[in-house]
């Protein structure tokens, strides 16, 4: 019988550990982007401080993350953290680590941005009702900035959900670490296994980033018709 | 208009408000008393918003007093937002809130600042609103609304508070002409009640109906305090003169 290369996927327990390894993958982004959007927004607030010292080391920080690649971040916290420190982060620990601090720097621009883009006399107006500054974040700049912030934001989690697959190279066990496994075990009997094994995986991504971006569509045109 | 009463409700001594080295205001002395209302006049950046921003705490001064009641209240910075409460302020610009329908802008001032019981302030707010003709709007959102109609909600807003003073920053400035009469009869409305308010404003036939008395500002000083039948017909001052001919000149070249 023809073996088609499909069923390379639905051999023994193949699909589970695709879907375990996406587990994985999935459980160091939801978490670093959690801790992005949280640490994130408290950062884009004290960016918006005006303090010379202030503004400089927040600039420090962000451009840092940008400018130097995310694959050095993980081989500096995982191999050059542990020489120099003396102690031992697992991978994935590691991973969540890299990932925030990264989130962390582009969620704070992103909300640093919705909120200088918010004309000065809504916190005016804000003022001028007798709230406190706390009262004017919570009720006037918040609420308008994340407005504002939701597709840059989205579109920010799609990436990191995405750039995630980094992480096999410091030695997590994540999706794209589970299809190389299965298609070196199969390739010999099926040649096509490369190519199911990707699809199959670039279908995963798919099905997980793609309502991402649907949800931030709506929540867009939703408050566009407010 | 309104009946002036000896009680002063706001009082200026000496005010100096500076931008780096620019003297913006440089001695600024003024009463207010209840009930009454004041136009602030004068050419464009002479200063008459910077006054009216000062008085409630958005711009910082630095020098000279202000009171509220008898009240020093630029003494304590941390104060100002219990201080505003009291101050009802409008701007040129429309400032509502555009993520909140207009009653939630209404309802947010007095519940959240001044922690006042929302069924209360729901039926003040629904009053407020109906006597400036917009009660079907309540639920409505800011960008649903022609300018006239959000500086009358602003207005609403900034009564909601129950404030003691209210001040109205060029208002109308930024509105369409027909929507300009709306507004300016809900603030003769206002000073028929008794309001006391500090207006600064361009209408100027606006400004000789509604108050009792002119502060003519030039250069960051008052140049002259009249009543507006004196000031409109016989300006004392060379500059409140010039003032004046601008816009006469304008209702000529107009015809």
């Amino acid at each position: 019988m023809q073996d088609l290369g499909i069923n390379v996927i639905f051999e023994g327990s193949n699909l589970l550990r695709l879907l375990i390894g996406l587990w994985v993958t999935m459980r160091i982004a939801i978490v670093a982007i959690a801790i992005s959007v949280v640490f994130g927004i408290a950062f884009g607030i004290v960016m918006t401080v005006k303090n010379t010292f202030v503004q400089i080391v927040a600039r420090l920080y962000l451009e840092a993350v940008r400018i130097i690649p995310i694959l050095v971040w993980l081989f500096l916290f995982y191999f050059g953290l542990t020489k120099v420190l003396h102690i031992h982060l697992g991978a994935e620990v590691v991973s969540v680590i890299v990932f925030s601090l990264w989130g962390i720097a582009e969620m704070g621009d992103i909300v640093r941005g919705a909120i200088t883009s918010l004309p000065a006399h809504q916190r005016a107006s804000g003022r001028a009702l007798g709230l406190t500054d706390l009262q004017i974040y919570r009720y006037i700049i918040i609420p308008q900035a994340v407005r504002r912030l939701i597709p840059a934001a989205i579109n920010l989690a799609t990436r990191m959900i995405k750039t995630t697959s980094l992480v096999v190279l410091i030695g997590v066990v994540e999706v794209l670490k589970v299809g190389q496994q299965i298609i070196e075990v199969s390739i010999l009997k099926t040649p096509s296994a490369s190519f199911w094994v990707y699809a199959c995986i670039f279908a995963l991504y798919f099905i997980i980033c793609y309502p991402i971006s649907l949800w931030s569509k709506k929540l867009e045109l939703k408050w566009q018709n407010q | 208009m309104s009946q002036k009463t000896q009680e002063k409700l706001l009082e200026i001594m000496n005010l100096k408000k500076q931008y780096d080295d620019v003297e913006t205001l440089k001695d600024i002395s003024l009463d207010v008393h209840k009930g009454e209302v004041v136009v602030v006049l004068g050419p464009s950046g002479c200063g008459k918003s910077t006054l009216l921003r000062c008085l409630n705490g958005l711009e910082e001064i630095q020098g000279g007093q202000i009171k509220l009641n008898g009240e020093v209240i630029n003494a304590d910075k941390t104060k100002w937002h219990l201080i505003r409460q009291k101050i009802g302020m409008v701007f040129q610009s429309y400032d509502l809130f555009p993520h909140m329908s207009i009653i939630e802008n209404i309802l947010l001032g007095p519940t959240k600042a001044q922690g006042r019981d929302k069924t209360e302030v729901l039926a003040q707010a629904e009053k407020l609103l109906t006597r400036v003709g917009l009660l079907d709007k309540k639920d409505a959102y800011p960008r649903q609304l022609s300018g006239g109609q959000k500086q009358r909600v602003a207005i609403v807003r900034a009564l909601c508070m129950n404030p003691e003073i209210m001040l109205f920053d060029e208002v109308t400035a930024s509105l369409d002409p027909e929507m300009v009469r709306e507004v300016l009869d809900v603030m003769l409305e206002l000073a028929k009640q008794g309001m006391t308010m500090v207006i600064v404003t361009h209408e100027m036939a606006f400004a000789k109906a509604v108050a009792d008395r002119i502060v003519f500002i030039d250069e960051g000083q008052i140049a002259e305090i009249a009543k507006p039948q004196d000031f409109f017909n016989a300006p004392t001052t060379e500059r409140a003169k010039r003032f004046l001919n601008i816009f006469k000149f304008n209702e000529e070249s107009e015809r």
